[in-house]
């Protein structure tokens, strides 16, 4: 019996469990004789540990350790980096030396009976530095080239600029924002002998374990990593942070499983950010609206240990069609910890410049800001050369602009009004790239016409539960309640990042192949039956297949990018300055949706995430320390219901990608987040005639 | 949190010997009632005190009306204050500014006295990583100026200290001229609520008028025409759930379409709620008129120093007036 | 987070405060617990009872993840001492469900897709109820505003207030919980 569960809006399969309370997430696990860590974290952003006086600490009640730079074990700190782990610098040591490179770098670990306990007695540590000058204000950095240095070119840039009809050139800011997930990132590390237990929350259970071995100089496969439900992440729990490292440290030396779980201020310090970019663009246009050059700058802050890099420029070059482009990406290296991927990375940023720019030309040219990008769009990537796998932006203006009712839209500044309200319509495209990594996955039929499968990919939230399992009854010719699949744990099959969108395109390939294997096997031997269920009777054993899927050349031959298209209605109050989002519709063309309910979820988070991005979030850093001042929920402002537009709209243009990889997927998680933020601003520019270029804005940029 | 001894006294004479005191950091033993900020400030390690004094269950929490006005018992919660008929009805101004505060978990948790002794957000105050805080530890400095300050009161200001008071319910009671009656051991005494709060001037880290051993015990709001004309406007950065930016209480009586008498308090911009009397003087006799409206608006800047972030404040806060005046005044 | 104690408070807090003996009443069961008198509610149910269904995320009351409902109303287990609410009839997310029958807006939850990570679900489930409870789910505008309190950072809230209206439809105001 075959189904067609592929395409289906299946509601989530762990739903119960969310629902129940029953979901286990990592700081939930119990692990007999439990105690809890609590760090100590640096109050100053450069300098050293002068003196630390640990004495009041080790005497309070219930603590067990207390683990400085000056008795904690040397760990081996063998070379190792992730996919998500930044190709140049080294991730930072913890209790290593007295060394202190940003505020709240770990200094000292608590270890206790208690919860309370802990956290009191790391309050009791006396720490006092010799404090060094710091660069905490991007303003004051110096930006150096990439290594190697990041600058790409095509025709002259300079030369049409300086020729063309139409030209403009504005510097764009994106302030540092921090992921914030609900569920703040937890460990507990529980050692047997040489075997290394760690219920983490992370988005890539395999690199978490190989990271801890390679920094406690053990084998790899001495550590296991659990982690069946994360707590949101939007890229926080890609990389492995220092504190995991410190439950194991604390584990050790306790001989007790340990458990940290971060304070909501303390994700602010331990956990990475979205970058603060400053980004200089210049467009260049003839008088009917042909770009004849792009020149797009970027510069964002990274730490003085590690330079992370994320693909702000890239879309630059293949966005819109443009014979002369320059891009330059530059870092500030400052004494900050390592930012990280956050939702959309890269584009969501350099497509806020990129996007307010074309939104300045139209207005500029007094042409349709829809009509201007048409009149650009490009019929292959300009920069690498390579025809499109697909690319539907035409179809995605086109159905976005339709269900919004853009052609009613005057293009005066200030020409809508709703009582007191100004009211403005924008738009901006979208885009993020279809990637795909090597994965395993293993199926398994059982006798009973039941199935398991299993690859230890992450489920963050976007439903790798729910889709995977999908793909693999569909594949296997199971109804979809009698096929369980597990995912979250080292000793399934290897799965790459869970991050990127490339999840279904990854794990969804192997997910789909190593049922197929395992179906033709079951049939091949069940004695000339189609039917998979009446194959297993007859085996009367289990039948498995593991697979190791990878891609092929096809991101040699084609670029691979979804697209999309956000029309957003604001309302902004003239005189109070306060912005609300009224409407939003997103159309994207993302290859084949396996599950269109979960992907709209996926689609209207991502547009919550924009309007944060838009007109709320921004970590406050104060320029002259280097701390967080907002490192709350209560001051730093991410969206709450009542900021959530009355209507919110997706599409899915239909897309039929034959190249991208074997499903057919192009993954909308980061794409739903591109786009979001420059349509708000350019709506807001259309309400009131300012333009706004930098994030967020609030109420006082408006007035 | 810092180890406390927690004590539950039987009744409120037991409780107030104990002698806590609310509003200052340098008081060895606190009070606690709904505790919804009490515990973010020990949690957060703000407040350190050895001992801590439950009022649960000590404290009267009855909401009565009568011709005089409105009597709150302290221990009322802010839900049952929003919620309830009759200040719905004839108090409106406290019901919106309510409404407009927090959430609705906490406002099932917190008590009136508790609102309007929550200390400030200021995020200098509420984060021990900073060493200076005159608030927190009297004589440290004050790390908001020359810092991100944009959260920051720009009236009643010292160079001691710019936090501002985040309580809405004050503001709308400062407008109403309400009054707090407190309870000591040695008896009661009651003041105008708009002297309770004190300006930081040199002592900012003496928040209120409270000694040790006193509580509130009830908060009354004389009966006026006006309370029922008003309106309490909040702005903010999101849509709900958030401290004011700049909030604007206003109580008007009307006189055919000019103003006869208005009552006005702004939040978010003082170190403490902030009644604006020359504005309340420019404003009587005066029509519904923006061009009237923005003059008598603009005498809430007189005296006003912002710190650079927090400079729009003293724009935002006069388009704010004008704006609440404006929809109190079309109210009928 | 790190901060200087002084000096003098730092030698008082070797003066270990007793724990307290104290009795939860938590989903209709009485629990004895000997606690720490700093544990909050949501540590004690936690880490002690261990009902990890009320979520933390962020301990200050900022977030809406660890709310419950406490003697029928909706409030934040974080901001609450333990010891001091003691005799308080506490409903956690797991005493919502009947035995295997979902409280309708646990099925509509489900039905709406209203969560992502889930993380956040207890807590805008049990501040759901509340809202159905208390009267306020007349329209999608005004559950926004009385949900305002439990953030979601995947941005379900959409479809929260769709599933809050089907439950409020199917429930009434009048029970829901």
């Amino acid at each position: 019996m075959t189904t067609a569960l592929i395409g289906q809006p299946i509601s989530r399969v762990d739903g119960r469990r969310k629902v129940t309370g029953a979901a286990t997430y990592v700081a939930e696990f119990q692990a007999p004789g439990l105690v809890h860590g609590a760090i100590v974290r640096s109050t100053v952003a450069n300098g050293r540990i002068a003196s630390i006086d640990s004495s009041a600490a080790q005497q309070a009640p219930g603590v067990i350790a207390v683990l400085t730079h000056q008795n904690a074990p040397k760990l081996a700190y063998r070379a190792h980096k992730g996919a998500p782990d930044p190709g140049i610098g080294e991730r930072l040591h913890v209790l290593q030396a007295d060394r202190v490179s940003h505020q709240g770098q770990p200094v000292a670990l608590v270890i206790a009976e208690g919860l309370e306990q802990a956290v009191h007695a790391a309050m009791l540590v006396r720490v006092t530095y010799a404090p060094e000058a710091a660069i905490t204000d991007i303003a004051r950095a110096e930006p150096v080239p990439l290594t190697p240095p990041s600058e790409t070119r095509r025709g002259d840039p300079d030369g049409a600029l300086a020729a063309a009809e139409v030209k403009l050139g504005q510097t764009y800011v994106i302030p540092r924002e921090n992921h914030n997930p609900i569920e703040m990132h937890a460990t507990i590390a529980s050692w047997d002998g040489d075997s290394l237990t760690l219920w983490d929350k992370t988005q890539w259970v395999h690199n978490v374990a190989d990271e801890i071995a390679a920094v406690f100089g053990i084998p790899a496969r001495n550590v296991r990593v659990i982690s069946p439900f994360v707590g949101g992440a939007f890229g926080s729990a890609l990389r492995t942070w220092p504190h995991v490292t410190l439950a194991a440290l604390g584990a050790r030396v306790a001989g007790r499983p340990v458990k940290i779980m971060l304070s909501r201020r303390e994700m602010y310090y331990g956990t990475g950010f979205r970058p603060h970019t400053v980004q200089r663009v210049a467009l260049g246009a003839s008088r009917d609206g042909r770009l004849g050059a792009i020149l797009h700058n970027g510069d964002q802050e990274t730490s003085t240990y590690e330079e992370f890099t994320e693909a702000l420029l890239n879309a630059t070059g293949f966005l819109h069609s443009c014979p002369n482009v320059n891009t330059r990406h530059r870092l500030a290296p400052m004494n900050v910890h390592t930012p990280t991927y956050m939702r959309g990375p890269g584009e969501a940023s350099g497509i806020f410049a990129i996007e307010s720019a074309m939104d300045e030309l139209a207005v500029a040219l007094n042409i349709d800001p829809v009509e201007l990008r048409l009149r650009n769009e490009p019929e292959q990537d300009e920069f690498r050369q390579l025809p499109f796998s697909s690319r539907s932006t035409r179809e995605c203006y086109q159905a976005a602009a339709e269900r919004f009712g853009w052609s009613r839209r005057n293009s005066e500044p200030r020409s809508m009004r709703d009582g007191r309200q100004l009211i403005g319509w924008g738009m901006a495209t979208a885009t993020y790239g279809a990637g795909r990594a090597p994965a395993s996955a293993m199926a398994r039929l059982l006798p009973d016409g039941t199935a398991e499968v299993a690859s230890a990919a992450s489920d963050m939230g976007p439903g790798t539960w729910t889709s995977m399992t999908q793909v693999a009854a569909e594949t296997l010719g199971l109804p979809i309640e009698r096929v369980r699949f597990t995912l979250g744990d080292t000793r399934l099959p290897r799965a790459p990042v869970h991050g990127g969108s490339i999840t279904m395109a990854s794990v969804g390939s192997a997910v789909q192949a190593a049922c197929r294997k395992a179906r033709e096997d079951a049939l091949a031997r069940g004695g000339g039956t189609n039917d998979v269920t009446e194959a297993m009777r007859r085996i009367g054993q289990p039948v498995e297949a593991s697979v190791d899927s990878t891609p092929g050349d096809e991101s040699q031959r084609f670029s691979m990018h979804a697209f999309g298209a956000v029309f957003v209605e604001v309302a902004v109050d003239p005189d109070l300055g306060e912005t609300r989002v009224r409407r939003i519709v997103g159309a994207y063309g993302a290859g084949r949706i396996v599950n269109p309910k979960l992907a709209r979820s996926q689609c209207v988070g991502g547009m919550i995430g924009g309007i944060g991005m838009a007109l709320m979030e921004h970590s406050v850093v104060d320029g002259r320390n280097g701390r967080v001042s907002n490192a709350n929920f209560a001051e730093y402002a991410v969206p709450v219901h009542a900021d959530a537009p009355p209507v919110m709209d997706v599409i899915f243009v239909e897309e039929h990608d034959p190249h991208v990889n074997p499903l057919g997927v192009k993954g909308v998680g980061e794409i739903a987040m591109v786009g979001v933020a420059p349509a708000i601003t350019n709506a807001i520019f259309h309400a009131t005639g300012k333009r706004i270029r930098e994030l967020p804005v609030t109420p006082d940029k408006l007035l | 949190m810092h180890p406390f001894t927690l004590d539950r006294p039987r009744d409120l004479a037991a409780a107030l010997a104990l002698r806590a005191q609310a509003g200052r950091n340098d008081a060895p033993a606190e009070y606690i009632a709904g505790g919804t900020d009490m515990v973010q400030l020990l949690q957060e390690y703000v407040r350190q005190p050895e001992r801590l004094v439950s009022l649960a269950g000590l404290l009267d929490n009855r909401i009565e009306i009568g011709p005089q006005g409105l009597r709150l018992g302290v221990a009322a919660t802010m839900a049952e204050v929003a919620a309830d008929p009759a200040v719905v009805e004839q108090f409106p101004l406290i019901s919106e500014a309510l409404l407009n505060s927090a959430s609705p978990q906490v406002r099932n948790q917190a008590t009136m006295g508790g609102n309007l002794l929550q200390r400030t957000r200021c995020p200098y105050f509420r984060d021990v990583g900073y060493a200076a805080c005159n608030k927190r530890a009297p004589g440290s400095g004050c790390a908001a100026i020359g810092g991100e300050n944009r959260w920051h009161a720009v009236l009643g200001t010292s160079d001691d200290c710019i936090a501002t008071n985040p309580s809405d319910l004050a503001v709308a009671l400062v407008a109403l001229d309400a009054a707090v009656e407190i309870r000591g051991a040695g008896g009661s005494r009651s003041l105008p609520l708009v002297d309770f709060h004190r300006l930081p001037a040199a002592t900012p880290h003496i928040e209120t008028v409270l000694e040790p051993g006193e509580v509130i015990a009830a908060i009354t709001v004389p009966a006026s025409s006006a309370a029922r004309r008003s309106h309490y406007l909040k702005v903010r950065d999101r849509a709900s759930f958030e401290f004011a930016v700049v909030s604007a209480a206003v109580a008007l009586e009307m006189d055919g379409a000019r103003i006869r008498q208005a009552r006005i308090a702004l939040g978010g911009v003082g170190t403490k709620p902030w009644r604006v009397p020359r504005v309340e003087a420019a404003l009587a006799g005066a029509s519904l008129e923006p061009q009237s409206l923005r003059q008598a608006a603009a005498l809430a800047a007189e005296n006003a120093h912002g710190r650079g972030h927090n400079d729009f404040k003293i724009e935002l806060m006069q388009r704010a007036i004008v704006r609440a005046v404006e929809i109190a005044g079309a109210r009928a | 987070m790190p901060g200087f104690i002084p000096e003098a408070a730092a030698q008082a807090a070797d003066a270990r405060p007793a724990p307290l003996d104290l009795v939860l009443r938590v989903n209709g069961t009485e629990h004895r617990l000997t606690l720490d008198p700093r544990t909050t509610l949501l540590d004690a149910l936690r880490e002690h009872l261990h009902l990890t269904g009320s979520k933390k995320g962020c301990g200050l009351g900022q977030c809406g993840a660890c709310t419950v409902r406490m003697d029928g109303k909706g409030v934040k287990s974080c901001l609450s001492l333990a010891a001091l609410v003691e005799g308080r009839e506490i409903t956690t997310i797991e005493g919502l469900a009947q035995g295997d029958q979902l409280h309708p807006l646990q099925a509509a939850f489900i039905e709406r897709d209203a969560f992502q990570c889930g993380y956040c679900t207890s807590g805008q489930i049990m501040a759901g109820v509340a809202c159905i409870a208390e009267g306020h789910a007349g329209s999608p505008q005004e559950i926004r505003d009385w949900m305002s309190g439990n953030l979601c950072r995947c941005g379900a809230y959409d479809h929260i207030v769709a599933a809050i209206q089907d439950a409020a439809g199917a429930t009434g105001p009048a029970r829901g919980g």
